[in-house]
């Protein structure tokens, strides 16, 4: 029997709560040490302990590391689901179980390969303490799998130690259920396993200068690069690890020469406070932030009004999960996107930054903010629960060399110099005005900021044509924000006619999900975006196009929106690749999409009183 | 023009400490009803800080939304002021003086903003012991939005048109208490004497300090019935202390009100004294004994007035937050971006 080498998607699906994640991350950071591109998933349940859970690695030699909906091998350590679990594996696919668990395998599939193994045997071995017991067990299967896979040895120790550094009792007791796993797969699937077990691994060189690592870490060390200087948060899934690490990487790296903080915390008491904190930082000039998700993002709407028209610096990051109302919370989704761009009542236009990886999270936390001062305007960066909370191997950071970008900010010299200063001015032409901080030693520093009508002297009016000089400005300042947000990355070649536009997580897939599609004859070009309002890049990309292809993980098609209000004369050319279902966005998806309306022509699957639906017909 | 001086034609011409007259304290024509009491409150408190010679520049001022709240507008035009969201004055102003310290902060809101839209944010802003003085301006009553009841309205109060409130009252004052606030008072809008140098007091304060300051509304609730009218104020108001304010720079020119039973010092060295006008037991520095003279004080229908609670030991919002001296906004790449190598360092730990 021919074996895969290194190809192949492994799950393991045990109850939340028992301590699998460590064993999990071992096994994941060592075939990123073996050189190997991986991906790996937690599915978790919105539940502290007792309920399924599975950890899902995808090794690929070619670079495909996104979900893959088939699996190829399953350890199967819960009861609850193991029956469910058997079920999925991919014909010719190996199924491990833990047979103490008693329930009947065998003959529910042929077609596979089914490993029965007492792991409650196996760990009475490696210790006889029971409170460990339920976490060893998972280095057990650690040990199994290592065999089987023909794990580098020397890579997977170094990586255990790594991993309990400093515990030398939990490193030993681990070493020791590690090798009783290994020992039982040598002496029981041993020779046998060569020929059946139709999965290896190799040593490759593929993650030289990358790193392995959660998209929240990647935003939260940004922010400490970035000039974070305050953060005020309520914890709410996926987006509470953005503020925890944060303050565990502050704690340790933004300390003054006297041991005091360059940065400030506050845990808020809602998330109403938390925006309206980050609104009073931002006014007083701080480099401020708060992380959320959907139902914070919906509390903090009214503020977002505020920055908006008292033109106050501040940043979102919004990690989406599943809505509506409180919808899956552990699950993914690019569901908030139409709500970001409005957020608040009025006329409001936000900016959005799309990070596509976790180096970009890193990157966007300090543009983030950089695009705050400079447009004077909150920014909302929305990144996901798939990339912020699952492991992606990324380029290594860049070390930032440019200087923060604090826009237009007037001292007190500068206004002394100045013959006339008005806060809502256009002085430059560009929509963005001065403004000053509170605490400025000048006669002109001073106006009362406020979200009621003002004039250009910051004044309370309610004159149409002074609200609508504002507000008109303000509009025009959007024009501005173009020039200045991240531009999207293209894959242009002039023969192909079909485009596909995606962002955030779902260019996880995208390399596979093209190649795909070339194997059927469907040549493609793809851009990236990467902000609203849209660039010049993106009309261009649009016009030399046939069709359009936009990829996103909603049910409407928010994007796809977004990009037909702006470019409405483009509109017939735009179509839909939607994923919905909360579980990451696979390839295999995104091809049966595009094949399907390249075939049968576009499936306008919503608003079909719309006169392009009727333009079609 | 300044429509709202009372401290009459002899203060113009006087300078304060630092060499500012009482005008450079003013701010815009106030556009409140003839006769509010919150346009005496701001007469207050532009005395207060002329008297306490702290400068504008140095000053930042907050509020919420409604008619309390638009006061800031009204005195202080040197200062930068934040007219925020309805409710939110205290997490905005808590960003602000996280974000600058070395801001004196004075927040204005009213029993609608504070009491009840604004209740969660208040709390934990007394939780925090941020430092900076938070004024209700209370009148029991929403007023832009024409007398509709607010939570600081008294027990079978009466509306303008009839209607009895059937609701018991929030006590800002025993609530602050009992949430450990560090400065407790409540004063009248109408006393000068008692309000200037308790707003002096807090400017000085070192931790959050707490004015609740009944405020009637002449349109909406100062007909009989209404529980907060300048009526019922002056029958019922009962004043615990007498007050008197020092300025640190001051202590060896002035005797101390004679009489005066109770100093309090502040941070700077200043002084609040307290003359004793009233027989019950109370101390300052305990909180049960305080909320008992507020709880049986309301029982007698009265409006006490006065310090009802000061504490100078606990640890103020940016001490717990061990917070580097120079404000937030004025740290460049410099102090904040850590070395290459800890970048290094970090994505090593990642591989």
């Amino acid at each position: 029997m021919q074996k895969k080498i290194n190809d192949f998607v492994l799950e393991i699906a045990t109850v939340n709560g028992s301590g699998s994640q460590s064993a999990n991350n071992i096994l994941l950071k060592s075939l990123f040490r073996m050189g190997i591109p991986v991906g790996g998933k937690n599915l978790f349940p919105s539940n502290i302990a007792g309920l399924p859970t599975w950890f899902t690695i995808r090794a690929n030699k070619d670079g495909y590391t996104a979900r893959r909906e088939d699996v190829d091998i399953v350890v199967a350590m819960n009861p609850q689901t193991l029956l469910e679990d058997v079920t999925k594996v991919k014909p010719g696919g190996v199924f491990i179980y833990n047979s103490d668990l008693k329930i009947k395998v065998e003959g529910l599939r042929t077609d596979i390969k089914n490993i029965g193994i007492d792991f409650k045997e196996l760990v009475d071995q490696a210790t006889d303490q029971v409170k460990i017991k339920k976490l060893l067990i998972n280095m057990v299967y650690v040990g199994v799998l290592a065999q089987i896979l023909k794990i580098d040895l020397e890579i997977l120790h170094q990586t255990i130690k790594d991993t309990f550094k400093g515990k030398d009792k939990v490193l030993d007791v681990n070493f020791k259920a590690l090798e009783v796993g290994r020992a039982y797969a040598v002496a029981n699937l041993g020779d046998k396993n060569t020929e059946d077990f139709p999965f290896v691994v190799e040593k490759m060189s593929a993650n030289q200068n990358k790193v392995l690592i959660e998209g929240n870490l990647a935003t939260a060390m940004g922010m400490v690069f970035g000039g974070c200087t305050f953060v005020s948060w309520y914890p709410i899934t996926p987006s509470s690890s953005v503020a925890e690490n944060f303050i565990s990487l502050a704690e340790k790296y933004r300390k003054d020469a006297n041991g005091k903080n360059t940065f400030a915390v506050v845990q808020a008491e809602d998330e109403l406070s938390a925006i309206s904190m980050v609104i009073g930082a931002g006014w007083a000039g701080a480099r401020a932030m708060t992380a959320t998700s959907g139902p914070g993002l919906s509390l903090m709407a009214e503020a977002a009004g505020l920055f908006y028209y008292a033109e106050v610096p501040g940043v979102i990051w919004d990690i989406q999960r599943v809505g509506p109302s409180t919808g899956l919370p552990t699950r993914t989704m690019q569901a908030d996107i139409t709500a970001a761009h409005s957020l608040s009542h009025g006329d409001t236009k936000h900016i959005l930054l799309f990070p596509g990886t976790a180096e970009e999270c890193f990157e966007f936390a300090g543009t983030a903010f950089d695009l705050a001062e400079r447009l004077q305007t909150l920014v909302i960066v929305m990144s996901d629960l798939d990339l912020g909370m699952n492991y992606w191997i990324t380029n290594e950071f860049q070390y930032p060399e440019k200087g923060f970008d604090r826009g237009k900010v007037l001292n007190a010299d500068e206004l002394n110099q100045m013959s006339v200063y008005r806060r809502y001015g256009d002085p430059d032409g560009d929509a963005i005005s001065y403004r000053t901080l509170p605490g400025t030693a000048s006669d002109k520093a001073a106006f009362l900021t406020r979200g009621s009508g003002h004039n250009e002297n910051a004044q309370y009016t309610e004159s149409s044509p002074q609200y609508l000089k504002v507000l008109e400005r303000i509009a025009r300042k959007y024009d501005t924000a173009r020039e200045w947000v991240p531009k999207p990355i293209v894959d242009f070649n002039a023969k192909h006619k079909v485009g596909i536009i995606a962002f955030g997580s779902s260019d996880a897939p995208m390399t596979e999900a093209r190649d795909l599609l070339i194997s059927q004859n469907i040549g493609t070009n793809y851009l990236r975006l990467r902000a609203v309002p849209f660039t010049k890049e993106v009309e261009d990309f649009i016009s030399k196009h046939e069709r359009i292809y936009v990829v996103e993980q909603n049910r409407d098609g928010q994007v796809l929106d977004l990009l037909r209000a702006e470019f409405f004369e483009h509109s017939l050319k735009l179509r839909s690749v939607r994923h919905y279902d909360g579980l990451p966005i696979h390839a295999i998806s995104i091809v049966k999409q595009i094949t399907e309306q390249e075939k049968n022509g576009p499936t306008w699957a919503k608003k079909k009183s719309r006169a392009a639906q009727e333009i079609s017909l | 023009m300044n429509s709202i001086n009372s401290d009459g034609a002899a203060a113009v011409a006087l300078k304060n400490r630092i060499g500012l007259e009482r005008n450079e304290y003013t701010g815009s024509k106030s556009t409140l009803c003839t006769g509010c009491g919150h346009d005496s409150i701001t007469n207050h408190i532009i005395s207060a800080f002329y008297q306490s010679g702290i400068h504008p520049y140095d000053v930042a001022k907050m509020s919420g939304i409604g008619c309390s709240s638009k006061t800031p507008a009204y005195w202080l035009s040197k200062s930068s002021g934040f007219n925020s969201i309805h409710g939110r004055m205290a997490p905005v102003a808590t960003g602000a003086k996280v974000a600058n310290q070395k801001l004196v902060m004075l927040g204005v809101s009213g029993d609608g903003d504070t009491a009840s839209i604004g209740l969660g944010g208040f709390v934990h802003m007394i939780r925090r012991n941020v430092p900076m003085t938070y004024l209700v301006a209370n009148n029991g009553v929403y007023g832009l939005t024409k007398g509709q009841f607010s939570a600081t309205a008294d027990f079978e109060a009466t509306q303008k048109n009839g209607a009895k409130n059937p609701f018991s009252s929030i006590d800002l004052c025993a609530l602050a208490i009992e949430l450990g606030c560090t400065f407790v008072a409540r004063s009248f809008s109408g006393d000068a004497k008692q309000l200037v140098p308790l707003i002096q007091a807090a400017f000085k304060h070192n931790g959050m300090a707490f004015i609740d300051v009944v405020s009637p509304c002449v349109t909406f609730a100062n007909h009989e019935g209404a529980t907060k009218s300048f009526s019922a104020v002056r029958e019922n108001n009962v004043q615990l202390q007498e007050l008197g304010f020092i300025h640190a720079q001051d202590e060896k020119l002035v005797d101390y009100a004679e009489g005066a039973t109770e100093v309090v010092e502040m941070q700077d060295g200043s002084r609040l004294t307290l003359r004793k006008l009233d027989s019950r037991t109370h101390d300052l520095r305990d909180g049960t004994n305080a909320l008992g003279v507020l709880r049986a004080s309301r029982a007698e229908g009265e409006i006490l007035t006065g310090l009802f609670y000061f504490d100078n030991k606990s640890k103020n919002f940016i001490d717990t937050l061990n917070l580097c001296e120079k404000p937030l906004p004025f740290l460049n790449e410099k102090d904040t971006r850590p070395s290459r190598e800890v970048l290094l360092k970090l994505m090593n730990e990642n591989r």
